[in-house]
């Protein structure tokens, strides 16, 4: 898909996303029904949101693999949110307004769960789950990384039809959750992603310091852009972003060990000799 | 932009300890909501916050990330965050992102608040 240059706002660490500055009513009453009084406990209603979120999974475990995928650093890796990486924490938020797009919130997220690999910046790979972006689902990735490849995976955390958050596992670059989302502001449809995250481990901590955050930008930038040009929009690029925790949790330095570039590397060089073996594998078979 | 669905009440329970009710839907757009509670609630003798959910009605990926900020913002000040009126299956969701590791989660307002010393 062709990226158009999109001029890019860039605000300051300090300030809060869009919604929550402008005005709105908050405030909604409750309303009593005449004297009827209901006694509910917790557990006695079904939520809203029952079927929008995944089940708790103690281990990830890709159910089909798409052709093309590689299930490396996904199965048996536990899902990481942002109070379990290293690195600082950072609540990146990325938006763009469709103006002019004749699209509701629920057709821009449809689109986008449907399309989503292919809004991705080339080099980058996201095999959709075979049944699409539903809660429970695990997708794997083939991420391009300072060159470098990197397998891994995530969890569809949470799905409905004005958004989704993907989660990420032990082993990501990141840990916490990413969300999609879009909705209705000033007549026009907004599509919004919002990360909050912190580096996995050490290793990446330093990675992000040293262009991997200027990356990531850029990441979601494309791929807001090319969502945008999919309705027919040139449109710009927002982005905001705040360090929510500056400290970095050294408890959580051991997650190193789990680090899916270090194991993808290590997998790649040790492509030739599984070759060989295979190789003799199957010569003793055929003997 | 979707109004927020949510109504939130502090009640000061000893000058350490508040507890803020949550009525309604916890998402993205509760944001103003939830720092006006956490502003109201917090005083310079405030210690522990304690979450009351047993109100909750909705809540998505967004819901949980102002969650995770706001428990940030306290642990930075040294106070702690406690909750007590989660469903089964908010409780699961806190499981699953492992928001419980760093939130205590009580029964009811009786155990949230002797395990905040009140």
């Amino acid at each position: 898909m062709s990226q158009p240059e999109m001029p890019l706002e860039q605000t300051g660490p300090t300030e809060q996303p869009e919604e929550a500055q402008a005005p709105q009513p908050q405030i909604v009453q409750t309303t009593v029904i005449e004297e009827q009084t209901i006694v509910e406990t917790p557990s006695a209603r079904e939520p809203r949101d029952a079927a929008n979120w995944a089940q708790v999974v103690t281990a990830l475990r890709v159910s089909e693999l798409p052709v093309g995928a590689v299930n490396l650093n996904v199965n048996g890796r536990q899902v990481v949110g942002p109070l379990q990486g290293f690195g600082k924490m950072w609540q990146k938020t990325y938006w763009v307004r469709l103006s002019g797009a004749k699209v509701t919130p629920t057709e821009v997220i449809q689109t986008w769960k449907e399309q989503f690999p292919n809004f991705w910046p080339k080099g980058n790979r996201f095999f959709k789950p075979l049944t699409g972006i539903k809660p429970g689902e695990v997708a794997t990735l083939s991420l391009n990384v300072g060159g470098m490849q990197l397998s891994t995976g995530v969890l569809v955390l949470y799905a409905d039809d004005e958004s989704f958050a993907l989660m990420t596992p032990q082993g990501h670059i990141l840990a916490g959750w990413i969300t999609f989302s879009a909705y209705e502001e000033d007549g026009a449809t907004v599509a919004k992603v919002q990360l909050l995250i912190r580096a996995n481990d050490p290793l990446y901590e330093i990675g992000l310091r040293l262009g991997g955050h200027r990356q990531e930008d850029r990441f979601w930038i494309h791929t807001l852009t090319a969502l945008a040009a999919y309705f027919g929009v040139n449109g710009i690029i927002h982005h905001r972003q705040e360090c929510v925790d500056p400290r970095l949790q050294w408890s959580q330095a051991g997650n190193i060990w789990q680090n899916a570039a270090v194991r993808t590397t290590i997998y790649s060089v040790l492509a030739p000799v599984r070759w060989v073996r295979r190789l003799a594998g199957a010569k003793r078979t055929n003997a | 932009m979707p109004q927020a669905n949510v109504k939130m009440t502090v009640r000061r329970i000893t000058p350490a300890v508040s507890i803020i009710d949550i009525q309604g839907d916890v998402s993205a757009f509760a944001e103003n909501v939830l720092m006006d509670a956490y502003t109201e609630a917090n005083t310079p003798t405030t210690r522990v916050f304690i979450l009351n959910f047993s109100g909750l009605e909705y809540m998505n990926s967004s819901g949980i990330g102002l969650l995770v900020t706001l428990l940030i913002r306290i642990n930075r000040q040294k106070q702690r965050l406690l909750a007590y009126g989660l469903s089964e299956h908010y409780r699961r969701i806190f499981e699953l992102t492992r928001l419980n590791e760093a939130i205590g989660i009580y029964d009811d307002e009786a155990a949230a608040l002797h395990a905040a010393g009140a």
